[in-house]
């Protein structure tokens, strides 16, 4: 069985921009994955290309073994895009019955609009719908394929937290009868709560790729910072309980869950000295993964 | 990473739509769109007829014989022409619209084809094309004043309407040339500057020389000249059906220039 995605040294430049830097992503059938990171960290430019809408300058994609555009005529694929893609001048229903008389299978239209809950809007004209309420129908038209993987491109942005849990609840029934998910976001929580998987996106490259505990669990240790001359990344990853490890000259970072441990390792087994141990929350995890720090935080070594 | 056997999905099942996603429920709805923009169905379809109404009954167009009918026939086809490729200018030009609401995007996440797409919108524009034909000529038939043999009213009828499809390429080359917030207005504009200069108003004779020499040159002197080629039967001058193919080969190369690079942007 093929990947669902496999995107392999993916680069996207615009201009001096290089927007996607890099990016290898494999994704299985049945996964929910989110792309988390800052605006600008290229989550819609590797959705873009995922999706055949732009050529990347190098790299393969391949969606379900083909090309996405393969797959899109085939209608394994579908998204729900940040904004726009509707036309003022139709109602919501004729919308979703133009999208979906344009493929080989689609579903109806009356079970599309019930599924993204806008049944009672049918008739009303796109251009007097609300921001929630086009979302919805972005939803519905997604829907009409019934895809294999459902590719959603912030999808909550502009909804209020109302909005965004029964859209939420409305994508993880759907997820429920084992389709594949792929959403970007911005926001930790929304990755944290209907992901299985988290791929952090930072200036273009995936830093850290993992399920939602392993992002939380490197969330949730400390890091010990010492002063050791000599010391090479090889020796630190070798201390007991290290999970990713830095060094800045004389300055040695490791991250850890067990920092009891490490800081006894390193003050009994080797003459580091000044230590230091500290705390970061979730958000400071996230902001040093994908921050625009140019000397990354100390937890940019080693696999998660 | 490994795939469970349980949620490998089957893709055997999965097709690819015939015509490239064609359809006709998509063309139903097309129409209904271009319907529904009240200026556009006004300045397509009711000022043709209002000008017919208004220009072409003249007492002396009845009586005075031309080719094989008469004067109110030959401005009717005139103003019929000048309906039909408003109408189809504006279809094409829709494509403007689409692209500016992301439509033309989301499109390219469906199985539709980008020839089938131009396709489609030659179609509506056609559709449209032929309501404003068929207006002026219902216009003539009640108003009894222009007479030809029934042959020609179908003849010519078809020819503008087949003749508009030029006008349709030319909007789709303006849509994909031009922002959305003008381009219904500007199409106006250049409609009536170019059926002026194509003899659609006025006869071109009663220009000046060097305006006449000029004129000969608009995209609308050509196909204006052969669609009234048979009530005139005066035979078909070469020189006309060169100025229609030249802006065929300048209108839909150019339509074709501006898709390409909008879709390679995207």
């Amino acid at each position: 069985m093929p990947l669902a995605v496999k995107l392999t040294g993916v680069h996207k430049n615009f201009g001096h921009v290089h927007a996607v830097n890099g990016v290898d992503l494999q994704i299985a059938s049945g996964e929910i994955v989110a792309i988390l990171g800052p605006n600008g960290a290229g989550k819609t430019s590797t959705i873009d290309i995922m999706l055949g809408l732009s050529r990347p300058n190098s790299g393969t994609v391949s969606v379900y073994g083909m090309q996405p555009r393969q797959a899109i005529a085939r209608g394994l694929v579908s998204a729900v895009m940040q904004t726009g893609g509707l036309l003022k001048d139709l109602t919501v229903s004729e919308t979703v019955e133009y999208m979906g008389s344009l493929f080989a299978h689609s579903q109806p239209v009356r079970e599309v609009l019930s599924r993204a809950g806008i049944t009672e809007i049918a008739d009303r004209k796109v251009a007097k719908c609300s921001g929630g309420e086009q979302q919805r129908l972005r939803f519905a038209l997604a829907l009409l394929c019934d895809p294999e993987l459902l590719v959603l491109d912030e999808p909550t942005s502009g909804m209020d937290v109302e909005g965004r849990r029964s859209f939420w609840s409305a994508i993880r029934t759907d997820a429920e009868k084992g389709r594949t998910v792929l959403f970007a976001t911005h926001y930790l929580e929304e990755a944290d709560a209907y992901a299985d998987r988290i791929v952090l996106l930072r200036h273009g490259t995936v830093v850290a790729d993992g399920t939602a505990a392993e992002i939380k669990s490197k969330a949730a240790g400390r890091t010990v910072r010492a002063t050791l001359a000599g010391a090479s990344e090889a020796m630190l990853q070798a201390i007991p309980g290290a999970d990713s490890v830095e060094v800045r000259g004389e300055t040695v970072l490791v991250h850890s869950n067990d920092s009891d441990a490490v800081a006894r390792y390193l003050l009994t087994q080797t003459a580091a000295k000044d230590l230091e141990v500290t705390a970061r929350g979730i958000e400071e995890a996230f902001l040093a993964l994908t921050g625009d720090d140019p000397a990354p935080g100390a937890a940019t070594t080693g696999a998660i | 990473m490994s795939t469970a056997p349980s949620i490998a999905p089957d893709l055997s099942g999965r097709r690819v739509p015939p015509l490239g996603g064609f359809n006709l429920t998509a063309l139903k709805l097309e129409v209904r769109r271009l319907t529904r923009n009240r200026r556009t169905v006004i300045i397509s379809i009711v000022s043709p007829v209002v000008f017919f109404l208004l220009f072409g009954l003249n007492k002396a167009y009845d009586s005075e014989a031309y080719g094989h009918g008469n004067v109110a026939a030959f401005v009717m086809i005139s103003l019929a022409l000048y309906g039909a490729v408003l109408a189809t200018t504006f279809g094409g030009a829709m494509v403007s619209i689409e692209r500016a609401q992301g439509w033309s995007r989301q499109l390219r996440l469906t199985p539709l084809s980008p020839v089938a797409y131009i396709v489609l919108k030659i179609l509506t524009a056609l559709v449209l094309g032929l309501c404003s034909v068929t207006a002026v000529y219902v216009a003539g038939i009640l108003t009894h004043k222009p007479s030809m043999p029934v042959g020609l009213w179908i003849a010519t009828g078809f020819s503008v309407w087949i003749g508009s499809l030029l006008f349709a390429a030319f909007g789709l080359f303006l849509g994909y040339l031009l922002p959305a917030e003008n381009v219904l207005q500007l199409i106006g504009l250049i409609l009536a500057l170019l059926s002026f200069a194509g003899g659609l108003f006025i006869p071109i004779s009663q220009f000046a020389h060097g305006v006449q020499d000029i004129a000969k040159w608009t995209p609308l002197y050509g196909l204006n000249q052969l669609v009234h080629t048979p009530l005139l039967g005066n035979g078909v001058d070469w020189t006309w059906v060169v100025n229609v193919l030249a802006w065929l080969i300048i209108f839909a190369g150019g339509a074709i220039w501006r898709m390409r690079r909008d879709t390679g942007r995207v």
